[in-house]
């Protein structure tokens, strides 16, 4: 960790500094402003659980979704150079098929559960693979090639739902969208955690790091070197819808119920803003998950904060877009160009006292 | 002499991240005089050139033009102040057209007056005799055309200093001829040209001047007609070149080569006529024949690189089924593809993740190499062919083009082929490492590896391969080997209508 923090401030401007930079500028304007903002309470919720609360965790809590999603879409961005922008239509669908399933059955137990969960995943891979091959054996733009599932999205989920809005409760429900009994850690900051050491074993027992890069910087020579790009890319979007129908089910659990119009509204946007924070060219080729999933933090939290400050919810946006005017200019190749210009005459000033010094 | 001082560089430096790219250097080019700027790769041509053409700011030194001291912000600072560049890669836009591409940058007014530009640029094209139209997508055309399309728009921009960074690399000898016509003119007309060529002979034909360059700093400047071939080529690498004629006279390469390895019968492909083609065990040849004459189409069948459309082919006398690169590097086949920049470097990625990814491929999706191994296989051939990187975590686009090359040939070695294809793998490349990559085909011959080799430098391929191929029009016109391996016998095959 130490290693990682000299590497990101010494190397001039890592792929992290920005977001990093964005939390620790977000940090220290909350503390000015009102260093309670960062209190964090035990309390007992409706359930009698003993758990944490405070804005720090509703931040991370209320990022699960967004941070999710941004590390498929980080792979999809990499692998296609492009986005899907159908993620919150495509999370409407898997939330209304696990609800689907868990309604079809006589009991909601830990093992419907995990069928109905399954059955999500499997609806999702499926819209996954026709996104993928629209893109990847079609070579349809991601953009436009998604633009169908995103329009018709929320349509499919409203049939599957018979236009109602199905509710389902049950403690297993709730403990996947807030707290499971004996645990003070809300249950989907956990499932983000499980994600990100999932990725992570994914990219050390497989080669799909080093594949979806290169087909994403140079797709010819990725071909003649044997890669199959388009299975990368089918695969990159199968990833993805695994990731959708995880956030799907999160967003559903947390209401107990699936409302097919407004679930993960709009998330789409965020997403892929979460996944330019991060660093990572939209353009494909070289990314870094974990960039992705800081940046769903510097959202959640930017919206956190404005909330805080009594902003309302209409005006948020407009905030929020300010900021990220600013995060996306310092983050530019040219202000880099010229930070990095600048630390390095700074260096050879400092070096050249050094030797001064010497003599 | 200090009036038809054109342009003066001083002392110029320039620092990259743990590479010193220049040191001092010193250039000087006079009005109409054809100056050559030799060096090896990495010697810091480019970088001089990037300088002077704004796409870097030096790090100390100065530059005057016509006597006036200047600074040069940007390349489009650099066109104003009349240095125009024709780079090494082609860097026009493939889909506009011809005439967009000669004015895009430069329109002077907000309109795009499409019609006048097609006019103005035909009546260029013509003057120079390319053959394009300019209502053409430049994508359309040859390479060798579009780089005399990116000529033709220099030369349109009245420059007083142009560039010409390995103009001639893709150009067969006519278009050559064309470009040094069109270079005489040009000279004649007061313009002073930097001319950057790994061919020698050519520098020899055009060149008044020669200025070298070895590893950031200045070698010398000499009058061409003073300076013999040998002793450039010595005053390039720093060392005599007993090397290079001990190799073109080496032991008999017509050394007993084993069984027939690989097999083609009526191979075709979706840019390749059908042809019978095979190689023995340890056997060198070659493909040559004129830009255009379907050699790279060819080796690029065997590979699978193109839609493979018909055709038996025979392993060690096993028929087996090659018709995507993935099946041909399973069955012991590497191709090393022309075009470098497009075809082979993943340019973001570190030297050592692009030597590995061969072997990668080939173990499979489920079995990554550990980064441990990985970095020990770079380090390995980073000392083995000498590839100069700040690092093997450094981004391989960094390096110039030469080492590039060499990161691509240790990816395939590393896969420890049974067969390896090198197409033009010399190309753009110094003289030292080109003697190092022929000296290796040699010994991976000697080991028992089949080579294909093919160069548009002839007598690359008489010092390494044992057996010519020729092609003319899409179509093998012969076989070439043992006391018919020479200039002129490959010249008059090639040029065909013998006997």
């Amino acid at each position: 960790m130490k290693n990682q923090t000299k590497k990101v401030f010494s190397g001039g401007l890592g792929q992290l500094t920005i977001p990093l930079v964005a939390i620790a500028l977000l940090v220290i304007f909350n503390l000015f402003r009102d260093p309670s903002f960062f209190s964090i309470g035990i309390m007992h919720n409706n359930d009698g659980n003993i758990v944490l609360s405070g804005n720090l965790i509703s931040i991370i809590n209320g990022a699960s979704e967004l941070a999710i999603l941004a590390m498929g879409m980080t792979l999809v961005t990499a692998a296609c150079g492009g986005q899907d922008i159908s993620v919150g239509a495509a999370a409407a669908i898997a939330g209304s098929v696990f609800v689907k399933i868990l309604k079809s059955m006589p009991s909601i137990t830990g093992g419907t559960v995990v069928l109905a969960f399954i059955s999500a995943c499997i609806v999702a891979m499926l819209f996954g693979t026709f996104n993928g091959t629209l893109v990847a054996v079609f070579k349809i733009q991601p953009m436009i090639a998604t633009l169908i599932l995103y329009t018709c999205g929320r349509s499919i989920a409203y049939w599957i739902n018979g236009g109602a809005t199905p509710t389902v409760s049950s403690p297993i429900i709730s403990g996947i969208g807030s707290f499971i009994p004996g645990i003070p850690i809300p249950t989907p900051v956990l499932i983000v955690v499980l994600a990100a050491i999932l990725f992570r074993l994914l990219f050390h027992f497989t080669s799909l790091e080093l594949f979806t890069q290169s087909v994403g910087i140079n797709g010819s020579a990725a071909r003649l070197n044997g890669i199959n790009s388009t299975f990368i890319k089918l695969l990159s979007f199968i990833i993805l819808g695994i990731c959708v129908a995880i956030a799907g089910t999160i967003g559903v659990s947390r209401l107990g119920l699936i409302n097919h119009e407004t679930l993960l509204l709009d998330v789409e946007m965020d997403t892929i803003l979460a996944v330019a924070i991060g660093g990572n060219n939209l353009g494909g080729g070289k990314f870094k998950i974990g960039g992705s999933i800081l940046g769903a933090y510097v959202i959640q939290m930017l919206t956190i904060t404005l909330y805080a400050m009594k902003v309302s919810s209409t005006d948020v946006k407009a905030y929020k877009a300010i900021v990220i005017i600013l995060l996306v200019v310092i983050g530019s190749p040219v202000v880099k160009a010229r930070v990095s210009k600048l630390m390095s005459q700074l260096r050879t000033a400092k070096a050249e006292n050094l030797t001064k010094g010497a003599q | 002499m200090q009036d038809n001082c054109l342009l003066q560089m001083r002392g110029i430096e320039k620092n990259f991240p743990g590479v010193r790219a220049l040191g001092g250097v010193d250039f000087t080019l006079r009005k109409g005089e054809i100056h050559a700027l030799m060096g090896e790769n990495g010697a810091g041509k480019s970088t001089l050139i990037k300088i002077l053409t704004g796409v870097y700011q030096m790090d100390g030194g100065e530059i005057s033009l016509e006597g006036n001291k200047v600074s040069i912000r940007s390349p489009q600072d650099a066109q104003m102040k009349g240095i125009s560049t024709v780079y090494q890669e082609i860097t026009l836009c493939p889909n506009l057209t011809v005439a967009e591409n000669m004015y895009i940058g430069r329109e002077d007014s907000a309109w795009v007056k499409h019609k006048e530009y097609e006019k103005r640029a035909g009546a260029i094209l013509d003057s120079l005799g390319i053959p394009a139209r300019s209502s053409q997508q430049l994508g359309d055309c040859s390479l060798a055309v579009q780089q005399m399309v990116a000529i033709a728009r220099a030369v349109d921009m009245k420059c007083k200093v142009l560039i010409l960074d390995e103009p001639t690399s893709s150009l067969d000898d006519k278009e050559v001829n064309m470009l040094f016509d069109l270079m005489k003119d040009l000279k004649s007309q007061g313009v002073g040209i930097i001319f950057v060529t790994h061919f020698l002979e050519q520098v020899y034909e055009v060149s008044d001047r020669i200025t070298v360059l070895r590893n950031g700093e200045l070698v010398g400047e000499y009058l061409t007609e003073e300076l013999p071939q040998v002793e450039l080529v010595a005053k390039m690498i720093g060392k005599e070149l007993d090397e290079l004629s001990a190799l073109s006279e080496s032991e008999d390469k017509d050394h007993e080569a084993g069984e027939v390895f690989y097999e083609a019968k009526n191979l075709s492909s979706s840019d390749a006529l059908p042809f019978d083609f095979s190689i023995r065990k340890g056997e060198v040849n070659g493909f040559t024949g004129l830009l255009g004459s379907g050699r790279s189409e060819s080796v690029r069948a065997i590979f699978g690189a193109d839609k493979v459309s018909g055709g038996t082919i025979k392993i060690k006398g096993d028929p087996v089924k090659i018709t995507k690169p993935i099946d041909a590097m399973k069955n012991g086949i590497g191709y090393l593809a022309e075009d470098r920049k497009r075809d082979g470097i993943i340019a973001e990625l570190s030297v050592r993740e692009n030597i590995i990814l061969a072997l990668q491929v080939m173990n499979g999706f489920f079995k990554p190499i550990r980064r441990s191994e990985a970095e020990a296989f770079a380090d390995e051939y980073i000392k083995v062919l000498n590839i100069k990187t700040a690092s093997r975590e450094t981004p391989v686009g960094s390096l110039s083009g030469g080492n590039q090359q060499k990161v691509i040939l240790a990816r395939w070695l590393l896969t420890h082929p049974d067969y390896l294809i090198l197409d033009e793998p010399t190309r753009g490349i110094d003289v030292g490492t080109k003697l190092e990559i022929q000296k290796l085909v040699l010994k991976l011959a000697e080991e028992g590896v089949s080579v294909t080799f093919i160069s548009s430098e002839v007598e690359e391929m008489l010092r390494t391969c044992s057996r010519l191929i020729v092609m003319r029009d899409r179509h093998i016109v012969g076989e070439l080997k043992g006391k018919d391996l020479n200039q002129a016998q490959v010249m008059k095959t090639i040029a065909g209508g013998e006997s």
